[in-house]
């Protein structure tokens, strides 16, 4: 590809090849889904960073004199059924879904990819077993073996990491497996086992190189469900017990009360959620776009 | 194409197998006594030994995995803790209940998600084909929940059109139980939407750049004849497929749209049950999702070989 450019400059105008020429973050910044879903983005990271001094109230703080008070000019976001404040809860409970669902992601895509480089290199009993462990997991609603193992080990942040991290890691490796055995059929990897070098180094300085596309983009794209699940957990019941406000376990304290007509509590903390996954996947799918070239 | 199908099927069963052991490890480690949770905090110590000795649960690790193998193979899936009978009955009537919910969900998102994949490929590359895709993959990765919240409280709190819980009380009409499982089914379908657009999409495209396409067209026939006979036919196969593998996460989001709808099905079931750590109920409900994930992928497999002449020659791989 990289010959084919340099040889044949003389057809390409001046216009296309400085397009041609921007770097990858430039190519993204021209696309108006990423701009509008990064700008979500870092809305949610400030808040999760700084949310205890951008909140108007403490989120934390009790009034049972005004309890399940409908958005006023006081409160934007009406109150919950312990009289505090939503719009505080809503902007300071972007912190532990912030924290924990790129850690997880991130484990997911270390474990992944250096599974599917071996399943694809390898091949073998390796490729076949790893291969019915994937298709036992997908039989299962990711959702569902998730909640069994947090029963199990109880939900605290290492936990969802965990997990979730986990489950994750046969599905990023199937996929990290298609692109490296893609990259089998090429000549570099001859050469590299004609010159003798070692499976680990032709996995990890020659072919992995190759497949960070496709291991970008496997990364943003799981984000997005890395929220999907923890946001489910919590709305189950399985959230981190912890002080701080977590949408998820809002949502679960107070969804019973749809029905009586306090839609402020579950509606807002729900539209946050919405909309922090909304970012991700606009953020995800302009740089799959970006990585297709 | 026998040899081709026993292979799927031996697959399936090691499958399910590995399955098997996922669930009952999983359903091993969860913390907590069985017997304990039974009989409550206030009973004596000797009754919960004699409580865990005959739900067998004082026994090895392996045999009790055997046992419960065993006892699969015979049709029989357990006996619940919390109910102290068969779990079949449970599992069956939530199954149906699921199934209701899960089939009217398909018969709106099958043709929405192939119309929308197909229109979004006869505008490839403008702003109608991005906004289509754009707006199924965001659908896709909005949990249910959160999108089912949202038409709780658009049409059930504000205004007032449609009932905020699924559960339309046993023997109720048909159209009385459909009216109440409308709104459980949207979180479902804004869910799978995106899925099967793409892949509608991608053999829509594929199928247009073909020669046979070409050919069509240029021996002159109407753009919708070439559409609807040569091209739909053929960006169809794919999309088959992929409905089937996303039965599994339709059951993944009947958990959350029966717990937030308060539904008696299969999902709402296995939180109950995983809740009150229910083992067998818990472990014969996650099996029973496996076998029906299974059975949906084999449907599709022999579907996708029946409508396609080329693969029984070839062969699928």
């Amino acid at each position: 590809m990289t010959d084919v450019v340099a040889t044949a400059p003389a057809q390409i105008t001046p216009a296309l090849r400085a397009r041609r020429e921007l770097p990858t973050w430039r190519l993204l910044l021209r696309r108006p889904s990423f701009v509008i879903g990064a700008m979500i983005l870092l809305f949610w990271i400030v808040c999760a960073v700084f949310g205890n001094a951008i909140a108007p109230h403490d989120p934390l703080a009790q009034n049972l004199l005004s309890i399940n008070k409908p958005p006023s000019a006081a409160h934007w976001f009406g109150t919950d059924s312990l009289g505090r404040d939503v719009l505080s809860r809503v902007i300071v409970g972007a912190r532990t879904i912030l924290i924990i669902t790129p850690l997880a992601t991130l484990l997911g895509t270390v474990l992944g990819t250096a599974l599917g480089l071996a399943m694809g290199y390898f091949g073998g009993w390796l490729d076949t077993l790893v291969s019915r462990l994937v298709e036992a997991v997908l039989a299962l609603p990711a959702v569902i073996i998730a909640f069994l193992f947090i029963v199990a080990l109880g939900a605290s942040i290492t936990t969802l990491i965990i997990v979730i991290g986990f489950i994750f890691t046969p599905l990023i490796a199937r996929t990290v497996r298609s692109a490296v055995q893609v990259e089998r059929q090429l000549d570099y990897l001859s050469s590299a086992r004609l010159l003798g070098e070692r499976p680990m180094r032709i996995m990890f300085v020659e072919i992995l190189p190759n497949v960070i596309p496709t291991v970008v983009v496997e990364f943003t794209v799981r984000l997005g469900y890395a929220i999907f699940a923890v946001a489910t957990l919590a709305f189950l019941g399985f959230g981190v017990q912890v002080s701080t406000p977590n949408w998820g376990s809002d949502i679960n304290a107070s969804y019973g009360l749809l029905g009586a007509g306090f839609w402020w509590t579950t509606l807002f903390p729900a539209l946050a959620i919405a909309f922090l996954v909304i970012a991700i996947n606009l953020v995800a799918d302009s740089v799959q776009q970006a990585a297709a070239g | 194409m026998a040899r081709y199908l026993l292979r799927r099927l031996g697959l399936a069963v090691v499958t399910l197998w590995i399955l098997s052991l996922i669930v009952f490890v999983a359903g091993q480690i969860l913390p907590g006594n069985p017997a304990r949770a039974v009989l409550g905090p206030l009973a004596a110590p000797s009754a919960v030994r004699a409580l865990d000795h005959q739900l067998g649960v004082d026994r090895p690790l392996v045999t009790r995995y055997l046992g419960w193998l065993g006892g699969l193979l015979h049709g029989y899936m357990g006996k619940s803790y919390a109910y102290q009978s068969a779990v079949e009955p449970f599992i069956r009537a939530a199954l149906i209940n699921s199934a209701k919910l899960g089939a009217l969900a398909l018969v709106i998102i099958i043709p929405l998600g192939i119309l929308g994949g197909v229109v979004a490929a006869l505008n490839y590359g403008r702003a109608v084909d991005r906004v289509i895709s754009l707006t199924g993959s965001s659908a896709a990765t909005v949990p249910e929940f959160v999108s089912g919240i949202v038409v709780i409280v658009v049409f059930g709190v504000t205004l007032k059109v449609l009932p905020v819980t699924a559960a339309a009380g046993a023997g109720a009409p048909f159209l009385t139980q459909l009216r109440y499982l409308i709104l459980p089914a949207v979180p479902l379908v804004l869910v799978l939407f995106g899925y099967i657009a793409r892949m509608a999409r991608a053999g829509t495209i594929e199928a247009l750049e073909s020669d046979y396409a070409r050919t069509a067209t240029l021996k002159g026939l109407k753009r919708s004849v070439v559409i609807r006979r040569h091209i739909l036919r053929n960006s169809l196969l794919p999309t088959i497929t992929v409905i089937a593998t996303q039965t599994g996460y339709l059951i993944g989001g009947l958990v959350v749209v029966e717990t937030l709808f308060n539904y008696q099905g299969i999902g709402k079931l296995i939180f109950s049950a995983a809740i009150a750590k229910d083992f067998p109920m818990l472990e014969a409900g996650v099996l029973t999702i496996g076998v029906v994930y299974m059975i949906a992928t084999l449907a599709a497999d022999m579907l996708t070989f029946s409508l396609n002449p080329r693969l029984r020659v070839e062969g699928l791989e």
